[in-house]
């Protein structure tokens, strides 16, 4: 069965998108992209080191003809350091596609909403693929989609807490009301709840540490990647309704006398 | 002249451009970008533009994140 997912014109086999922050070397990044199948990576814009450059560079490592870069803007306070992030990345020449993020709080990394609102605006007008990163905020995500952006990527916990899929029904209601893609980004910790999100519907699933903090971050990769799918699956093949009482499975006809 | 590269102060040659400077810096080779006070430089205009002193120059990559 062919079940593509489209992302701004674009169809990935993969529903998994993945960081590449937090993992022990690039040789280790590069294994875990390919045992986890993703297709998207997400990047952060940082610096150069000046006075010690060195020799290697995370996009050596990556395929990028397998590979599209998602460039985020992590770290960022304000709209307008956001925007200028998102910019340079643009410049670096790896495409329009952005993964906007402005905190409002170091202890939560909660999204600050309305200076994300405000970003997105300014970077939809110019050109951007914008994707959002917001709180499983029903009405941020409406906003965001009247906007522009071409998906909607709610928490479902704190960015990396692993505290996994905390209020499925927001979740529930963004999925029923919007009309791009909803990617569940943050708060994953383990394969269920990555299977978890795309059970209840979600378009992907965006995560980070819950693979490169893993004892075996390949392992988990792989896991991930297992977990996505067969909750795709599962939401496909649309689920039992849950009951109280027992129905049996076998026939009460022709049972011994 | 002294300009103000990454956040730090910097002596670097009078009237350089940013493709010199980067060369310079051994980031010739790199995918990166460039900002000049506050303003992306295109990658085209990496040759032609120099440096003035007192620019506020930004030199940035890709790195792993979330």
């Amino acid at each position: 069965m062919e079940d593509l997912f489209e992302l701004a014109g674009k169809k990935y086999r993969s529903r998994l998108i993945i960081g590449t922050g937090k993992y022990k070397d690039f040789a280790e990044t590069r294994r875990a992209i390919d045992a986890s199948g993703a297709e998207i990576v997400t990047v952060a814009v940082r610096r150069v080191n000046i006075t010690h450059p060195g020799k290697d560079n995370l996009l050596d490592y990556l395929d990028l003809n397998r590979v599209t870069i998602l460039p985020n803007t992590a770290g960022c306070h304000t709209a307008g350091e956001a925007i200028r992030t998102a910019r340079l990345a643009r410049e670096a020449g790896i495409g329009n596609l952005v993964k906007l993020e402005v905190i409002g709080d170091d202890r939560t990394l909660f999204p600050d909403v309305p200076a994300t609102l405000e970003a997105a605006s300014i970077l939809v007008k110019e050109g951007f693929t914008v994707l959002p990163y917001i709180n499983d905020d029903p009405v941020a995500a409406k906003k965001l989609e009247e906007i522009g952006c071409a998906a909607v990527m709610p928490l479902a916990a704190p960015i990396g807490s692993g505290l996994g899929i905390r209020n499925p029904y927001n979740l529930r209601i963004i999925l029923e009301q919007a009309k791009v893609p909803v990617i569940v980004d943050a708060g994953v910790g383990t394969a269920s709840d990555a299977a978890i999100a795309m059970e209840l519907g979600c378009d992907a699933v965006l995560m980070n540490t819950a693979i490169a903090g893993a004892r075996n971050p390949i392992e988990m990769a792989h896991a991930m990647r297992l977990a996505v799918e067969a909750g795709r699956r599962a939401y496909l093949a649309g689920r039992i309704p849950r009951k109280l009482y027992a129905t049996a499975s076998s026939p009460l006809e022709g049972l011994i006398g | 002249m002294e300009v103000v590269l990454n956040g730090e102060r910097r002596r670097i040659r009078d009237g350089i451009s940013v493709a010199q400077l980067l060369a310079e810096l051994g980031l010739n080779q790199r995918r990166l970008a460039v900002e000049i006070n506050r303003e992306v430089l295109p990658r085209e205009a990496f040759p032609e533009r120099r440096l003035a002193p007192g620019d506020v120059v930004e030199i940035v990559h890709f790195i792993g994140g979330g």
